[in-house]
């Protein structure tokens, strides 16, 4: 029975303990201002490597996405003859919560596990020390452009997913179903608030970014360097990021829409 | 040694996951000469050169580099102090992403404004150094391990430092390499005046090229001197070390309960 409180004890501390490093962690990368002519390139080729290899991946999941809630919209609002207000559903649906949301899972499991596998990596076969005797200092020169480039990737990525959902949508409902156009995207446009909706959407997507980054690069800085060690973190980061971004969904959607 | 010392420790302690690493080590690295460190696996040697890089601070006692005392420099002083330290580390620790050019590059193109017309010449001379002029296309996965070994040590003569720090640079290198290794490290020395510091438990190679050598165990020097002196050495603990025997002051067994009592024999198990 001690031995189970002193477990849970320990559990506990560790806890603290890696929410106090990531703390630190996070003050250090973001500390150190980057010099411009060395640290533009390094972001670009970042952004290119969580960004735009994740185009493909979000562009697809986007498409179907948007095509399963055309069919599932029709098929319930056919049941009212209010099929018409099709557009709107899928346009609300993906911009306040869908786009964001998924984009995030899905950046977390394509982007965020190789961030981590990555860094991971580079400590394990001893590259980030071999930087800091360098006189380099790899939360600058490693992690910041990573941690930045996941930053802007992902409001980028939500944006485009959600476009490609709305227009995934619009083949099954239009061009499939046969709703009329004109009340499909008249119907999107009178109820789409730019700055209730679209901008709310931007904005969880950008919380969603900075948390998905924070906490690959902090797993992959922070783990234990064996291969074990690799594996395990890379799970915590899909783990952590998807729990941490459906769970700050609520508290953000709560504080957006939730004054009734 | 006193003023002549580059390096220089002294009562360092250490302990990590509470396990005491260095136990009060006292210990000078003398300028401009091979310094060879030496003792069993897991003794800290590579701790060693991590406390004397500054990536470890020490629990107690002073750790001095050319003068600086490392564990209290702050950042910038410390990095740039950095600039003046080289390290071989036992895995190479080349940049995968990046070519042997580039790799050798990379501290000449972060720490200095040189044209690349100039860092291009740099580079190859580093590279001819070590004999591998002729494959800065190469990828660090297309080299031999000891190629590796070579390239990250053009790569960290690349800014001209004044002390380097070989960590097993030795381990696990077939003769040939090991050979061109240990001629790479006296000629280096030689010709840049460096001060080396070598860490690694291969006896004959170390002594063979070393001005001075120190066996640590257990958390303390228990040998230190020229190499001719360390081979008369009267503890049985270092003639233990330097000749390999498997039994002897350091025992052959892990420590364990009496024999019989674990092969359920005389008694209960």
């Amino acid at each position: 029975m001690l031995d189970r409180i002193a477990s849970f004890g320990r559990l506990g501390l560790d806890i603290v303990a890696s929410l106090g490093r990531s703390g630190r962690f996070l003050i250090g990368v973001l500390g150190g201002v980057p010099r411009p002519v060395t640290g533009f390139p390094l972001l670009i080729k970042q952004i290119y490597a969580v960004g735009v290899l994740s185009l493909a991946i979000v562009v697809v999941s986007g498409l179907f996405i948007g095509m399963v809630l055309g069919l599932q919209g029709y098929t319930i609002l056919s049941d009212y003859g209010s099929e018409s207000a099709i557009g709107q559903m899928i346009a609300l649906t993906l911009v306040r919560e869908l786009g964001p949301v998924v984009t995030a899972l899905l950046f977390a499991g394509r982007a965020g596990s190789a961030l981590t596998a990555e860094i991971g990596l580079m400590k394990a076969t001893e590259q980030l020390s071999s930087m800091e005797m360098m006189g380099v200092d790899p939360l600058r020169r490693v992690i910041a452009p990573r941690l930045w480039a996941g930053f802007i990737a992902m409001p980028v990525l939500a944006v485009i997913f959600s476009v490609v959902g709305i227009w995934g949508g619009m083949l099954v409902g239009v061009e499939w179903l046969g709703v009329f156009e004109g009340s499909f995207w008249g119907n999107m446009q009178s109820s789409v608030d730019f700055l209730d909706d679209v901008m709310n959407g931007f904005i969880k997507s950008v919380v969603f970014g900075f948390v998905c980054a924070w906490i690959a690069v902090f797993q992959g800085y922070d783990c234990v360097p064996t291969s074990a060690g690799i594996s395990s973190a890379t799970t915590k980061t899909v783990v952590y990021s998807s729990l941490a971004v459906l769970g700050l969904d609520f508290v953000l959607t709560a504080v957006m829409f939730g004054d009734f | 040694m006193g003023s002549n010392a580059y390096i220089s420790l002294k009562d360092v302690v250490f302990s990590r996951s509470g396990r005491r690493i260095f136990d009060g080590i006292t210990l000078d690295i003398p300028r401009g000469k091979i310094t060879a460190i030496m003792g069993p696996s897991g003794t800290g040697k590579t701790t060693l050169l991590r406390l004397i890089g500054g990536q470890l601070r020490p629990d107690s006692g002073s750790v001095q580099v050319d003068g600086h005392e490392v564990p209290r420099l702050k950042r910038k002083a410390l990095y740039t102090l950095r600039e003046k330290m080289g390290m071989l580390f036992q895995s190479g620790a080349l940049f995968t992403d990046l070519s042997v050019f580039e790799n050798v590059a990379f501290p000449l193109r972060v720490h200095t404004k040189l044209p690349d017309d100039m860092i291009h010449d740099i580079v190859l001379m580093k590279l001819e150094a070590v004999g591998l002029r002729g494959a800065r296309h190469l990828m660090p996965s297309e080299l031999s391990g000891g190629m590796t070994r070579r390239v990250a040590l053009a790569r960290s003569i690349a800014l001209d430092p004044e002390l380097i720090m070989y960590d097993e640079p030795f381990a696990g290198q077939d003769p040939i390499a090991m050979g061109v290794l240990v001629k790479l490290i006296r000629d280096l020395n030689s010709s840049m005046g460096l001060t080396s510091v070598l860490v690694s438990h291969d006896v004959p190679e170390s002594l063979s090229i070393c001005h001075y050598a120190c066996i640590i165990a257990d958390g303390k020097v228990i040998g230190e001197g020229t190499p001719e002196e360390l081979k008369a050495h009267p503890s049985d603990q270092v003639q233990q070390f330097l000749q390999g025997q498997p039994d002897g002051p350091v025992p052959f067994h892990y420590p364990a309960d009496e024999a019989g009592r674990d092969f359920g024999l005389g008694g209960k198990a």
